[in-house]
């Protein structure tokens, strides 16, 4: 897509701009509106109103809060070690951001057309780990390091299922790359992965429940990458006050805060790329229906954009009903029960496609 | 079920020497008064004994009887003499669901109380609060130290004749 | 060669967001697994003792209502029925049912947060915001009442302080009404969810025998399988007109004894509650609550142990008077003081958030612990 750009202006600088800038705005402007979102969703589901004052029914509350984090003063604890201190939000924010370069927003608009996709957004939330350990252990803290340890366990572990999972997908669709996946499950929702993807025949009936059962191993181990409750451990406030993030205060802290909904969006569009259309639209394009071509594009993100925020509803709506796992119930759930499932739905799913 | 008459008469036959006694002048219900030292072992057989079976240990309280007298020596100092601090020990039974107070009394100048923690669990906090609050010692506790004041306090709060010391590490208590 | 490994301590320390009120918790680990909990308190002393001796008997009851701050009405209710015992009064019925009715709120309402602030540990969000809103309403009735939502000084030795409202008791019932369904939602959302039973059942257990002999009391000693109740096995007011059961854990999930028995306990008591106060509220006479409060307390001289059974456990008074108008010695036995002693014997062996899940199933109260 870059090429296509500097192609257009004749000008490399232009198409790396335009390649970069607009996940990361995204990316800002999804975390504002996501914050908002899980206050206002949790409090109606508590029985309360959330906030109410600033802006219409609250909306400009996330900025105020993110401004007043910025204007924070930067306390770097006297014993903590301060290279791997200051380093460690923006690894964390960099893996993330580095993900978005693959997700297909729409058919003509992907940051980078590499033929790797998925792959490389699996491989680069390792630097999500990395980032956390250096913050547990740099903070000099012992609730940190408990906290960090923790998460550092917690999300290596859950890469396993996903990995899993992500293979089936990749035996279904054949294709690494997300554009091309999204490409394949065009035409109504006929052919979304959920309801059978682009198979015909016989097959695409008997692969439905193991496709969902996919689904619902993906989308918990991706809960436990984002560290969002039940598996919230990390940073459990009843436990362990803030967990790695205690010592952190200001920029760096909002980084941590940007990069943590970023991830959730992250998870929720590669949910909705495999098992959802990615950006098709389920009953075609307004676009093509009048004649006009560039709406088309346009409407793609608007369904992506849709798509990807039911499943980041569905994540906050989890968060607020259910109690906390403790941390070796956690491992077991990720050892004993969604690996076995994931390798046998494997073998299954690989057995019918040879059919 | 019995009354405090009848676990009076149990306990003299087993201990006959232990110099146990009722004490029933008191409007409420009479008190069975045990020697400080024996406590723990009369506490034992309470506990285990079939017919008695106090499992239980409500509640154990020190209290500073007042009964000390005032005495101005020849220089006008006036001090404090004799007196008893009491040891209260509640005790019921779930099984029987009969009820008893035993009483230990002992001096004020140095006063040793045998533990019941060996018998009932629950004395343990009960007296490391008399400890804190009267100076009370109680012997073959597994941890007598003071529990709702600082550790390095001065003084014994809840003595009759307690004053609050004027500084406490640098801050003036009298406000 | 084998490896060298090292006990650490971990302060939970007096500010926390999960040891309710301000409590120090020295944890001896080795690696996640506690060895050893060694609470320390004394960071919310008040000195009510003190200040009890150096007062009026009348006058102590608003400083009774500050121990456990949740309970107030229970706190009242032990400390005026001992001192009417010392001194033979006989209140008039309608006093009597009226104690009750409150008790029994007060009840419901300190083991709505309980109940909340357990799952608030545990990571649920929400089952404690739906409890404090059943709460307020029950706040809303007292303050209607005495003024107060929540330190009442509402039981004077003698009486009550103030007659119930007339719309009191039809309000009372519209709340029964109300809450009877909501305990039902509750159990839906948090009881028997299986991440909430993962995290409690099995854990913190305490067989009936030591449950007794470390002094457990309430839905604590409830919970581990032994059917005692004050109500019940030593009846003090009218509660032996009173037609209901007594929960007793019963080991449903896990093993009897552990936190999730006594959750569940409090749940079932919930419940019982309610019935005892829908029949008080049918059997209430009228009368003058007020005849029998006497000008001067000046009780004989003597002592009484007075226990009753508190939202916590048993909560017991041992009064001493020395004839005059101020009491020689008042001692508190508070529940959770004895409970509290208790969780180094019972948190041994378990993992971190185990021992927040123990401590959060114990219920205590600091205010009543360092008094």
């Amino acid at each position: 897509m870059q090429d296509y750009i500097s192609e257009i202006t004749g000008s490399d600088l232009i198409a790396f701009i335009a390649g970069t800038v607009p996940p990361l705005a995204f990316m800002v402007v999804f975390t504002l509106f996501a914050v908002w979102l899980e206050r206002k969703v949790s409090a109606h589901m508590q029985d309360r109103l959330g906030p109410m004052r600033v802006g219409y029914h609250g909306a400009l509350q996330t900025l105020a809060d993110f401004l007043k984090l910025l204007q924070k003063e930067d306390i770097v604890a006297a014993a903590a070690d301060r290279p791997l201190f200051n380093i460690a939000p923006y690894l964390v924010f960099v893996g993330t951001f580095l993900a978005y370069a693959m997700l297909p927003f729409t058919s003509i608009y992907i940051g980078s057309s590499a033929d790797v996709g998925i792959f490389f957004i699996l491989a680069v939330s390792g630097f999500v780990v990395a980032g956390l350990l250096m913050a547990g252990w740099g903070s000099n803290n012992k609730y940190s390091l408990y906290g960090a340890m923790r998460s550092a366990a917690q999300i290596v572990s859950y890469e396993i299922p996903t990995a899993l999972v992500v293979l089936t997908m990749l035996m279904f669709y054949g294709t690494m790359s997300l554009g091309e996946i999204s490409l394949q499950q065009t035409d109504m929702m006929w052919n979304w992965g959920i309801l059978g993807g682009p198979l015909t025949g016989i097959a695409k009936f008997l692969i439905i429940p193991f496709i969902f059962v996919a689904f619902i191993l993906l989308f918990i181990s991706s809960l436990a990458e984002t560290n969002r409750t039940p598996f919230d451990l990390p940073e459990s406030e009843s436990e362990l006050v803030a967990g790695f993030s205690t010592e952190y205060s200001g920029v760096k802290f909002a980084m941590f805060f940007l990069a943590e909904f970023a991830n959730m969006f992250l998870v929720s569009a590669v949910l909705v790329v495999f098992f959802f259309g990615g950006y098709q639209s389920p009953f075609g394009y307004l676009g093509n229906l009048f004649g006009i071509e560039w709406l088309v594009p346009i409407e793609q993100t608007f369904w992506f954009i849709i798509k990807g925020l039911f499943f980041v509803f569905v994540q906050m709506w989890l968060r607020w009903t259910l109690p906390r796992v403790r941390v070796d119930q956690l491992m077991t759930i990720c050892w004993k029960y969604l690996i076995p499932y994931a390798f046998i739905n494997l073998l299954i799913v690989g057995l019918i496609l040879l059919i | 079920m019995k009354n405090p008459e009848e676990i009076l008469e149990i306990l003299k036959n087993q201990y006959p020497d232990f110099g146990i006694e009722i004490d029933s002048e008191l409007p409420t219900e009479p008190i069975i008064v045990v020697d400080p030292l024996k406590i723990n072992i009369v506490g034992e057989f309470l506990r285990d004994n079939e017919e008695l079976q106090f499992d239980s240990l409500m509640n154990l309280s020190g209290v500073d009887d007042n009964n000390s007298e005032k005495v101005t020596d020849e220089d006008g100092n006036v001090t404090t003499q004799g007196g008893t601090f009491s040891v209260y020990y509640h005790l019921h039974s779930t099984i029987l669901n009969h009820k008893i107070t035993l009483k230990a009394s002992t001096n004020r100048e140095n006063p040793e109380v045998e533990s019941v923690d060996g018998v009932w669990k629950a004395s343990t906090w009960h007296e490391r609060e008399a400890y804190d609050m009267y100076g009370i010692k109680f012997l073959n506790h597994p941890d007598l130290r003071r529990i709702l004041l600082p550790e390095d306090w001065d003084g014994f709060p809840l003595r009759k004749d307690y004053e609050n010391p004027e500084f406490y590490d640098g801050m003036k208590i009298p406000y | 060669m084998s490896l060298r490994t090292e006990e650490m301590v971990l302060n939970m320390g007096p500010q926390h967001p999960s040891t309710h009120g301000v409590l120090r918790l020295e944890l001896v680990l080795e690696g996640e697994v506690v060895q050893d909990v060694k609470p320390h308190i004394g960071y919310l002393h008040r000195c009510f003792e003190k200040h009890a001796e150096a007062m009026t008997y009348p006058q102590v009851v608003p400083y009774t209502d500050r121990m456990d701050y949740l309970a107030s009405m229970y706190n009242n209710f032990g400390y005026v029925e001992g001192i009417e015992k010392l001194m033979g009064i006989e209140v008039p019925e309608r006093v009597q049912y009226i104690r009750v009715i409150m008790g029994e709120l007060q009840r419901i309402a300190s083991h709505l947060v309980a109940l909340g602030t357990f799952g608030l540990d545990l990571g649920a969000f929400t089952p404690f915001l739906y409890l404090f809103r059943d709460r307020e309403k029950i706040l809303t009735l007292f303050e209607e009442t005495c003024g107060a939502r929540l330190l009442y000084n509402y039981m004077w030795v003698g009486g009550v302080s103030h007659d119930l409202h007339p719309d009191f008791l039809r309000k009372t019932r519209e709340f029964v009404d109300y809450f009877r369904p909501t305990i039902k939602e509750l159990n839906d959302l948090l009881t028997f969810n299986k991440i909430f039973i993962e995290r409690t059942a099995n854990i913190g257990i305490c067989p009936p025998k030591e449950a007794i002999n470390l002094g457990l009391s309430g839905p604590n000693l409830r919970g581990s399988g032994v059917k005692f109740d004050l109500r019940k096995n030593d009846p003090y007011s009218i509660y032996d007109k009173f037609d209901f059961e007594i929960p007793v854990g019963e080991g449903l999930v896990g093993t009897v004894g552990d936190c999730w028995d006594r959750y569940y306990v409090k749940i079932l008591e919930l419940e019982q509650s309610l019935r005892i106060i829908e029949q008080a509220i049918e059997q209430i006479p009228d009368g003058d609550v007020s005849s029998a409060i006497p000008r001067r307390v000046k009780p004989p001289k003597g002592h009484i142990y007075h226990r009753v059974e508190a939202p916590k456990g048993e909560l017991g008074y041992f009064i001493v008077s020395d004839g005059t108008l101020n009491p020689a010695r008042v001692k508190v036995r508070a529940p959770s003081f004895v409970s509290l002693s208790a969780i180094g014997h019972i948190a041994k062996g378990y993992l971190i958030a185990d021992v927040v899940a123990i401590l959060g199933s114990l219920d205590i109260v600091l205010g009543e612990i360092d008094r």
